[in-house]
């Protein structure tokens, strides 16, 4: 008979499972992938994140001050991670990312509640990501009215039941709360992960899916050659991609651009690196393109949802940020956002230079020592 | 007596629990051809691996071109010339791209020169934008011939270099071959092919990762101990399936119109065409076994161990 054949679809059907039982790497990732991503993503996204961390300046102590402290704690949305002694000190932290929320308890401010004056409460938010502090933010008004409901006795029992104070919210960095000014920036971030982790992984294992690495590891040159000689073009390919993206924030979006570019060059040129180290391990390890590319987008998901790019990065659990942290696309995101919407320095961005570093050594020395220099 | 370009002891290849190449010893002197035969996954390709130092010996020692084999594999690389079996140059580079690439790869002096005159030696020239890709067999065996002798190596290793080319290209590439071993060149070439091994100075016969047979063509087949009959007659591949089996036969192969029957104990070989020499017309006369009938004689005797 001709036309179909359930026999020969079954033979095919066979040979496929077979090979793909034989192909262990692609079968565990096929496996493996859905369910960590269901794992990781599942519990560590969060759009309404708790626990901000947040400085307080008290300027009047008094027992409403404290009532206030104790009912932002309460609401969990607020950490009361330190007590700063300056207004200036309180504005550092917020620069430099250490908090996300910097509330002030003004002078005078137990004196004007007494005496029946409405009283004002200065919340300055960091709002460059809009999703991370609108609903934290939108809590404070409520507990103008709760928070001070125990203190309000006796001659004061007439106020309770309408706002004691109003707040008065400084959305920084991103007045407006437009959430372009946040993602944006951040895809710079994003697709330099994807092409350069990419390309690597793919330049490399083609050579050896095409036989063609035979040939190269058959000639006097060193791994660190191949390695440099392999990478040096794509980071070239990188900053085009970035000065692209860059242009268009700028002139589509218009996003602003307080800091200093050189500064966001020097940095993304180092990210740049740490991705391409990425992918010339990912290279040494994959059997073939297909392996190369499952890699890829094994390390991509991650690099989107936990660094802090797609949701708000201190919405995750621990857990998940101590992943966020091993990413360098969570650390050149908050670089990306501080240079261009906060205007931070070589100072503030430190602390997330460090990281890159430590990543591109640990990363290139391990595609180093896994380059194989002979075909064993 | 000559320098040795080749001289391993004891060389021993292992993947997993298989034993690819087996305590191989080979002593190449400089400036000989020497061909390197024996059945598909026999460890011909292993052992050159390992001679250039893209595989690691499990064991054995050894020196290439005075270097050694485990420590000194940068200077190989440097001296020799591999081709490998498949072709392994870059098919998206040109044919130009392709031989400057190798050549700054070596360091070789004046490249624009060396590649020049490369193109020219092969006639490629005209074609020297053309990819390396759309190359056909022929022209990518002898642009990887090329490729290899770039930098002047002193010992070149070729991986099956005529698999699938025309007999005209082979010709060519063996001129090409005896033109650079008089110069001084060595030359490791691994075939299956019987006329390639009768162009060597010498064969060495590898099967199942062991060396089972080395030397000149006549002495390969002086030592093979093997008697072959020679039957001519008409439609004489006919008699191929009444001789098979027989006793004292070891195996019968039809080629060039005539029969080889081949066995070592002449008196019985003599006995199982007794009943041929009644039939009319046939010729069965004794002859100088082929290089082929040794060949599968020792395929099948290792097959047997």
């Amino acid at each position: 008979m001709r036309g179909f054949s359930f026999a020969r679809l079954f033979a095919i059907l066979m040979k496929e499972f077979i090979q793909m039982r034989r192909d262990r790497m692609t079968f565990a990732l096929m496996i493996g992938v859905p369910v960590m991503q269901l794992l990781l993503f599942g519990f560590a996204i969060n759009t309404d994140p708790r626990h901000l961390p947040t400085v307080v300046h008290i300027a009047d102590d008094s027992v409403y001050a404290r009532s206030i402290g104790a009912a932002l704690r309460n609401s969990e949305y607020f950490d009361i991670v330190a007590t700063a002694r300056t207004p200036q000190e309180a504005e550092r932290m917020l620069d430099e990312g250490d908090v996300a929320f910097a509330i002030t308890v003004p002078v005078n401010f137990a004196r004007d509640l007494v005496r029946g004056r409405t009283p004002q409460l200065l919340i300055q938010a960091d709002a460059s990501d809009p999703a991370a502090s609108s609903i934290a933010l939108a809590t404070i008004s409520e507990l103008a009215t709760s928070a001070l409901k125990d203190d309000l006795v006796g001659p004061l029992a007439s106020r309770a039941g309408k706002p004691a104070f109003t707040t008065i919210i400084q959305r920084r960095y991103n007045p407006e709360g437009i959430t372009q000014y946040n993602i944006v920036p951040g895809l710079i971030a994003v697709i330099l992960t994807m092409t350069m982790v990419m390309v690597t992984a793919m330049a490399m294992t083609r050579e050896r899916e095409k036989g063609t690495f035979e040939n190269l590891l058959a000639m006097p040159a060193s791994p660190f050659e191949v390695m440099i000689g392999k990478i040096t073009p794509y980071v070239v390919v990188g900053y085009i991609q970035a000065t692209l993206i860059l242009l268009g924030a700028r002139y589509v979006f218009g996003v602003p651009m307080i800091g200093s570019l050189t500064l966001l060059g020097a940095t993304g040129g180092l990210f740049i690196a740490a991705n391409l180290a990425l992918g010339f391990t990912f290279s040494t390890i994959a059997k073939n393109q297909l392996q190369a590319m499952q890699m890829t987008v094994f390390f991509l998901l991650p690099s989107i949802l936990l660094s802090g790019f797609m949701f708000p990065f201190r919405g995750m659990p621990n857990w998940a940020q101590w992943i966020g942290e091993t990413l360098p696309n969570t650390h050149f995101l908050r670089i990306v956002r501080g240079i261009l919407l906060k205007g931070n320095g070589p100072a503030e961005i430190w602390p997330n230079v460090w990281p890159l570093l430590i990543f591109l050594v640990v990363v290139g020395s391990v595609a180093l020592l896994r380059y194989r220099r002979t075909l064993d | 007596m000559t320098a040795l370009a080749i001289d391993v002891h004891g060389l021993t290849k292992r993947f997993g629990r298989k034993v690819a190449v087996d305590h191989v010893d080979i002593a190449v002197p400089e400036g000989q051809v020497w061909g390197f035969l024996g059945p598909n996954g026999s460890g011909k390709t292993t052992t050159i691996r390992m001679l250039c130092g893209l595989l690691k010996p499990d064991e054995g020692e050894g020196t290439c071109l005075g270097y050694r084999l485990r420590s000194e594999t940068d200077s190989i690389k440097r001296e020799v010339g591999y081709m490998t079996q498949r072709f392994s140059y870059w098919e998206d580079l040109s044919i130009r791209e392709n031989l400057e690439f190798v050549a700054r790869m070596y360091g070789v002096a004046d490249t624009k020169a060396k590649v020049d005159e490369t193109l020219e030696r092969l006639g490629l020239h005209a074609r020297q934008s053309q990819l390396a890709g759309e190359l056909s067999g022929g022209w990518k065996q002898r642009l990887a011939l090329a490729a290899c002798m770039l930098h002047e190596p002193r010992l070149l290793l070729l991986d099956e270099p005529t698999a699938g080319v025309d007999p005209q290209a082979r010709r060519d590439f063996w001129e090409e071959i005896h033109r650079l071993s008089e110069a001084g060149l060595t030359v490791l070439v691994s075939t299956h092919y019987m006329d390639e091994a009768e162009r060597c100075d010498r064969i060495v016969y590898i099967n199942l990762g062991k060396i089972v047979a080395q030397g000149t063509v006549p002495e390969v087949i002086q030592k093979s101990g093997l008697i072959t009959f020679i039957i001519e007659g008409p439609d004489v591949r006919r008699l191929l399936s009444r001789l098979e089996g027989r006793p004292g036969v070891e195996h019968v192969a039809f080629f060039g119109a005539v029969l080889h029957v081949s066995g070592h104990d002449r008196d019985a070989l003599k006995a199982a065409l007794e009943p041929l020499r009644e039939l009319e017309g046939y010729a069965i006369t004794e002859a100088t076994p082929s290089l082929e009938d040794v060949f599968i004689h020792l395929q099948q005797v290792s097959a047997v161990q």
